[in-house]
C-alpha cells in the first residue's frame, strides 16, 4: 500500500507493507544510505535516525509508525561541504577507523544535544547506550561530541 | 615479462617482488594528477591515506593530486590478502620504491627537455625547475610509455630527514565522507535493476537437509527466484524487506536433522583431540643450573567473533557465463581463484571489484557472502543481486578465532632469575582464507548439490606464525621449550582475528610472568626488565611506567588495582607495553590504560595512535566480555545480547604515546594490543584483590567464583 512519510522535508510516497522496517525505505525509497542496517532488532544504532526530536532506531519501527511524522537522517543535518558541528567535530578530531557506527552515533548525538546542549560527559555516554562502536573509537568519538557541544554551546 | 630461466630475477622490495611492472602501480598524468593503484584495501585503518603519503613525499607532489583506484582482478597489482598488519611492510615498501623510480625518469626527461644534468633540477609539486630557472611539469612530459616497465629498485628512496608529508598527521581523506552518510561502503552500492537476495543456512556445518516447501517461498510478493543447490537456500526478490521475508519463510520450510556433533562449552576440549605437535624453540643452557622453585599455569580463552558492526555484504551480476563481483574482501584474487570451482567456471570468467566494507579485523563473512551473490545472480541473468547477510547469520557463520589452551611451566632459580620455561600451545589453525586450501573455504561450496570439501585450519608459518604467534618470549631464557599442538579440524568454523594467536599466548606470557615476579618477590616492571636486553623493548615499558606514574610494592584498597603487559607483536613488528587500571564493583571494569609503542618509522603519527587506541579499547572487550556461544548442535548466539561487546557507558580513556623512530623501517602496528591488554587487565586485577584469572573471558562469574 502506498505511504507517505517527510524525511528531511522532502515528502516520499513510497509502496510498502505496513510492518516495513522505517530503515528498509530510507535507505532504498529515500536513498538516504547513511542509515546503515547492523542487527535489524534496535541493539546498535547504526541505523539511527531522528523523528519528531527523539533519536529511534529505524530498523525497529515499522514504516506505517513513521507516517505523517518528520524524520531527519544524517543526510539531512549537513553535507562535506556544509557539515554540521558534530560532522565536523568528527573530522577535526579523526573519531572514526572504519567509520560504519558514525552517523547513527552523531544522530544519537544530535538529539541529545538538540535537547540539552549544556549536557555532561556522563549524559553523552547515556545518549549513546544504544549505539556500538566495533573499532574501539569511543574516546575519539565522545571527544568530538563534547566539542560540538562547546560548538553548538558558543 | 618474459624471463629466462637460466637468469635469476633480481629481488625486488615488498609487493613489487611479485608486481613488477611501475605501471602497475602509478600512473602520471597529463591533466595534472597521479593515479595509484594499490592491491592493498581499506577497512577503516587508513591504510590508503598512509600510502598516498608515501606516493607524495617520493615524487614531490601535492597530497591533492593523488587518485586512488579501488582495487579490482582486472588492472591492479595482486597483493594477496590485506591482514597480518603487513600492508605498510608490503604495499608502503612497493609504493615508495615506484615513486621514487618515477620521479628519476620523470627528472631523466626532464632534464632533457631542459637541455640540462638530472643534479641540476629541483622539484616542487611536480614542478621541475632548473637552477637556471627554466622549468617544465611532470604533466607536459609524461605519457602511458614513461612506467610500462619493470621495476629496478635501484633509485633510492629520500632519507627520512628531507620527509615533509611521511610523519606528519595528515587527516584521512575518507572521513568526512563516511561522517556526513554518503555513500562510501558495499552495503550502499544501487545500481539499476538492482535485486535483493538472502540465503537460509543450515543450522550447523554437519546439519543434513530431510525436506524443504520452495513453493510456499516462491508464492510470496516479490519473491522473483528460489535457489536450491544441495543444501544451498536462497531467494531473490524485489525489494529487500521482500527477499528478508521469504528467507524467513524458507528457514521454516526446511526440515534439517542436527546431529549433536559438538564439544564441551570449554576450551579444554582441545586437550583431548589428536593434534600435530612441533617443538618450535627449544633452547639449553647446561651452564645455568635449573635447579629451584617449579611454577606451573594454565590459561585459556574462547572462541572469538570478529563481530563486524556491519554484516558482510556482496553483489554480484551474471550475463552469459561471466560474473561480475563487488566485494569487500581482504584478498579479490585469492577470491576469485576459490570462487571459480564452486561456481563451475574459469577464473577468467570472473571479474571482482572491491568496495570498501566496515572494519572486519580479520576474515569474517566477506569471501562467504561473495560467492552467496554469485549463485543467486546465476538464477537471474543481467540483473545485480545484491546479499547482505543478517546479524543473526553473520554471528552464526563468520569464522571464528579458534579457542586456545596455554600451559606454561617455569623454574625460578634462587637468584630470582628465571631459569627454565616450558610453553605448550593447543588451538585449530588460524587460517581458513581462501587460497589456503586443499579443499574449499567459502561457506556455500560446501554445501551444494556437488560439495567442495571443507579445507582444514591452518596456520600461516613461523617467524609470524598462527596459533603460535608470539608464542615464542621475546624475554632472554637460558632454557626454555616451547611447544605447538595443531589441531586442524575445528568444530565450528575458525580463522583469522586480529592477532592471531598471539592474544592468548601474549595473555600467558605475561599472566605467568607476573605470577613468577610475584613469586620473586619482585616488582613486577622490574622482574621483567631483569629478563629483557632489547632497548626499544625496555624503552616502551619503560616509558609506560613513567605515563602511569607506576610505583612498586603500592597497597591497595582490594578494589583498585594496576597491572602490566608487553610484547613485541610477530617478535619482529610493533613493541607495545600497557599499563591497565582496574576498579572491582559487581563486575570489572577498566577506567583507564596507558601504552607506549614504537612501530619503527610511523607514516602517519595520528593514523597509528588512532588504530593503537582501537586495538585497545577492542581488546578491553575481548577480555571482559567476548566469548562465542554453543551446545552441542550448533552455534547458539544471534544478537548482540548474546556476544555482548564493550558499550560507550564502559569505555576507558586511553593515554598513548608513540615512541617515533623515523630512522627506522616501518613496522606492523594494527594487531598488537590485544595480548598486552589481556594480560595488564589480568595482572591488575591480581593486583587490587589477589586473585588470579587464567581463564578468558573475565566475566562476573568467573571474578565471583575467584572471590569466594
Amino acid at each position: 500500500m502506498a505511504i507517505s512519510i517527510t524525511v528531511n522535508g522532502r515528502l516520499h510516497t513510497v509502496m510498502a507493507e505496513d510492518e516495513t522496517p522505517l530503515l528498509y525505505v530510507l535507505r532504498n525509497e529515500a536513498s538516504c544510505k547513511g542509515v546503515r542496517y547492523g542487527c535489524g532488532v534496535g541493539q546498535c544504532g547504526s541505523c539511527t535516525v531522528i523523528i519528531d526530536g527523539k533519536a529511534v532506531q529505524s530498523c525497529d519501527v515499522p514504516v506505517s509508525v513513521a507516517a505523517g511524522k518528520s524524520i531527519t537522517t544524517i543526510e539531512g543535518i549537513g553535507s562535506i561541504e556544509h557539515p554540521h558541528p558534530l560532522q565536523r567535530a568528527f573530522v577535526d578530531e579523526q573519531s572514526a577507523q572504519c567509520g560504519y557506527c558514525a552517523s547513527g552515533i552523531i544522530m544519537s548525538a544530535k538529539a541529545l544535544l538538540d535537547a540539552n546542549p549544556n549536557t555532561g560527559e556522563a549524559d553523552i555516554r547515556t545518549a549513546l547506550s544504544k549505539n556500538l562502536c566495533r573499532c574501539g573509537t569511543h574516546q575519539r568519538i565522545l571527544r568530538a561530541i563534547r566539542r560540538a557541544a562547546q560548538e553548538m554551546r558558543s | 615479462m618474459a624471463q629466462n630461466a637460466t637468469t635469476p630475477q633480481r629481488k625486488l622490495p615488498g609487493s613489487l617482488e611479485t608486481n613488477r611492472t611501475l605501471s602497475q602501480w602509478l600512473a602520471i598524468n597529463n591533466d595534472g594528477t597521479v593515479t595509484m593503484r594499490p592491491g592493498k584495501i581499506e577497512i577503516g585503518q587508513g591504510i590508503l591515506t598512509a600510502l598516498t603519503q608515501i606516493v607524495a613525499e617520493e615524487l614531490d607532489v601535492n597530497l591533492e593530486r593523488i587518485r586512488l583506484v579501488a582495487a579490482d582482478t582486472v588492472q591492479s597489482p595482486n597483493e594477496g590478502i590485506t591482514s597480518g598488519s603487513r600492508s605498510i611492510e608490503e604495499s608502503g615498501i612497493a609504493f615508495r620504491y615506484a615513486a621514487a623510480e618515477a620521479r628519476e625518469l620523470l627528472l631523466a626527461r626532464a632534464g632533457v627537455r631542459l637541455g640540462v644534468s638530472i643534479e641540476q633540477l629541483s622539484v616542487n609539486d611536480g614542478t621541475v625547475t632548473s637552477r637556471g630557472g627554466s622549468s617544465v611539469t611532470y604533466w607536459d612530459i609524461t605519457d602511458e610509455s614513461l612506467l610500462q616497465r619493470e621495476a629496478t629498485a635501484e633509485t633510492a628512496p629520500k632519507s627520512h630527514t628531507l620527509h615533509k608529508i611521511v610523519g606528519g598527521n595528515t587527516p584521512r581523506a575518507d572521513i568526512p565522507r563516511k561522517v556526513s552518510g554518503a555513500p562510501s561502503y558495499v552495503q550502499d552500492l544501487d545500481p539499476p535493476g538492482l535485486l535483493h537476495g538472502r540465503v537460509s543456512r543450515p543450522p550447523s556445518l554437519t546439519a543434513q537437509l530431510a525436506s524443504v516447501d520452495l513453493d510456499a517461498v516462491r508464492a510470496l510478493p516479490g519473491v522473483v527466484a528460489v535457489v536450491r543447490d544441495g543444501r544451498f537456500l536462497g531467494v531473490v526478490a524485489e525489494r529487500e524487506e521482500q527477499a528478508i521475508r521469504a528467507q524467513r519463510r524458507l528457514a521454516r520450510e526446511a526440515k534439517w536433522n542436527v546431529p549433536a556433533d559438538l564439544p564441551e562449552f570449554d576450551p579444554r576440549y582441545l586437550l583431548k583431540q589428536e593434534a600435530k605437535t612441533e617443538v618450535i624453540s627449544e633452547k639449553n643452557d647446561a651452564t645455568v643450573p635449573t635447579a629451584g622453585r617449579t611454577l606451573e599455569s594454565e590459561y585459556s580463552r574462547q572462541f572469538l567473533a570478529h563481530a563486524s558492526l556491519a554484516p558482510s555484504c556482496a553483489l554480484a551480476r551474471f550475463d552469459a557465463g561471466k560474473f561480475t563481483v563487488w566485494t569487500h574482501s581482504q584478498g579479490i584474487f585469492p577470491l576469485r581463484a576459490e570462487m571459480a570451482p564452486a561456481l563451475g567456471v574459469a577464473a577468467e570468467n570472473i571479474v571482482i571489484y572491491h568496495a570498501e566494507g566496515a572494519g572486519c579485523y580479520g576474515h569474517n563473512g566477506a569471501d562467504d557472502v561473495a560467492l552467496d551473490a554469485a549463485l543467486l545472480a546465476r538464477a537471474v541473468p543481467r540483473r545485480p543481486v545484491r546479499v547482505q547477510w543478517m546479524r543473526e547469520e553473520e554471528f552464526a557463520w563468520e569464522p571464528f578465532s579458534s579457542a586456545m589452551v596455554v600451559k606454561t611451566r617455569a623454574t625460578l632459580a634462587d637468584d630470582g632469575r628465571i631459569a627454565s620455561w616450558n610453553f605448550d600451545i593447543w588451538s585449530h589453525g588460524h587460517s581458513s582464507r581462501p587460497g589456503r586450501g586443499p579443499g574449499s573455504n567459502l561457506l556455500a561450496a560446501w554445501h551444494l548439490e556437488k560439495p567442495l570439501v571443507r579445507a582444514q585450519t591452518a596456520n600461516p608459518g613461523l617467524p609470524g606464525g598462527g596459533s603460535h604467534r608470539n608464542g615464542i618470549p621475546i624475554y632472554d631464557f637460558p632454557n626454555q621449550r616451547v611447544t605447538n599442538h595443531l589441531i586442524p579440524d575445528p568444530p565450528i568454523r575458525a580463522s583469522a582475528l586480529r592477532g592471531l594467536g598471539s592474544q592468548c599466548n601474549v595473555f600467558a606470557i605475561e599472566s605467568f610472568m607476573d605470577e613468577l615476579a610475584h613469586a620473586a618477590n619482585a616488582d613486577p616492571i622490574e622482574f621483567r626488565l631483569r629478563h629483557l636486553k632489547d632497548a626499544r623493548a625496555r624503552a616502551v615499558i619503560e616509558k609506560v611506567a613513567l605515563m602511569a606514574n607506576w610505583k612498586s610494592n603500592t597497597k591497595t584498597d582490594g578494589t583498585r588495582g594496576r597491572g602490566i603487559g608487553f610484547a613485541r607483536y610477530k617478535n619482529a613488528a610493533a613493541y607495545v607495553a600497557v599499563i591497565a587500571e582496574v576498579v572491582l564493583a559487581e563486575e570489572i571494569h577498566v577506567p583507564k590504560l596507558w601504552c607506549a609503542f614504537d612501530v619503527g618509522q610511523a607514516i602517519n603519527a595520528d593514523g597509528v595512535t588512532n588504530q593503537m587506541e582501537g586495538g585497545i579499547i577492542q581488546a578491553v572487550s575481548f577480555t571482559l566480555k567476548e566469548q562465542v556461544k554453543y551446545d552441542r548442535e550448533r552455534v547458539t548466539q544471534q544478537s548482540w545480547d548474546d556476544y555482548p561487546i564493550l558499550s560507550f557507558t564502559e569505555a576507558p580513556e586511553v593515554e598513548i604515546t608513540l615512541i617515533n623512530r623515523p630512522e627506522l623501517p616501518p613496522v606492523g602496528a594494527g594487531e598488537g594490543t590485544q595480548g598486552p591488554v589481556s594480560a595488564a587487565i589480568g595482572n591488575a586485577l591480581f593486583n587490587a584483590a589477589g586473585v588470579r584469572l587464567r581463564d578468558l573471558p573475565f566475566t562476573r562469574e568467573r571474578l565471583v567464583a575467584a572471590m569466594m
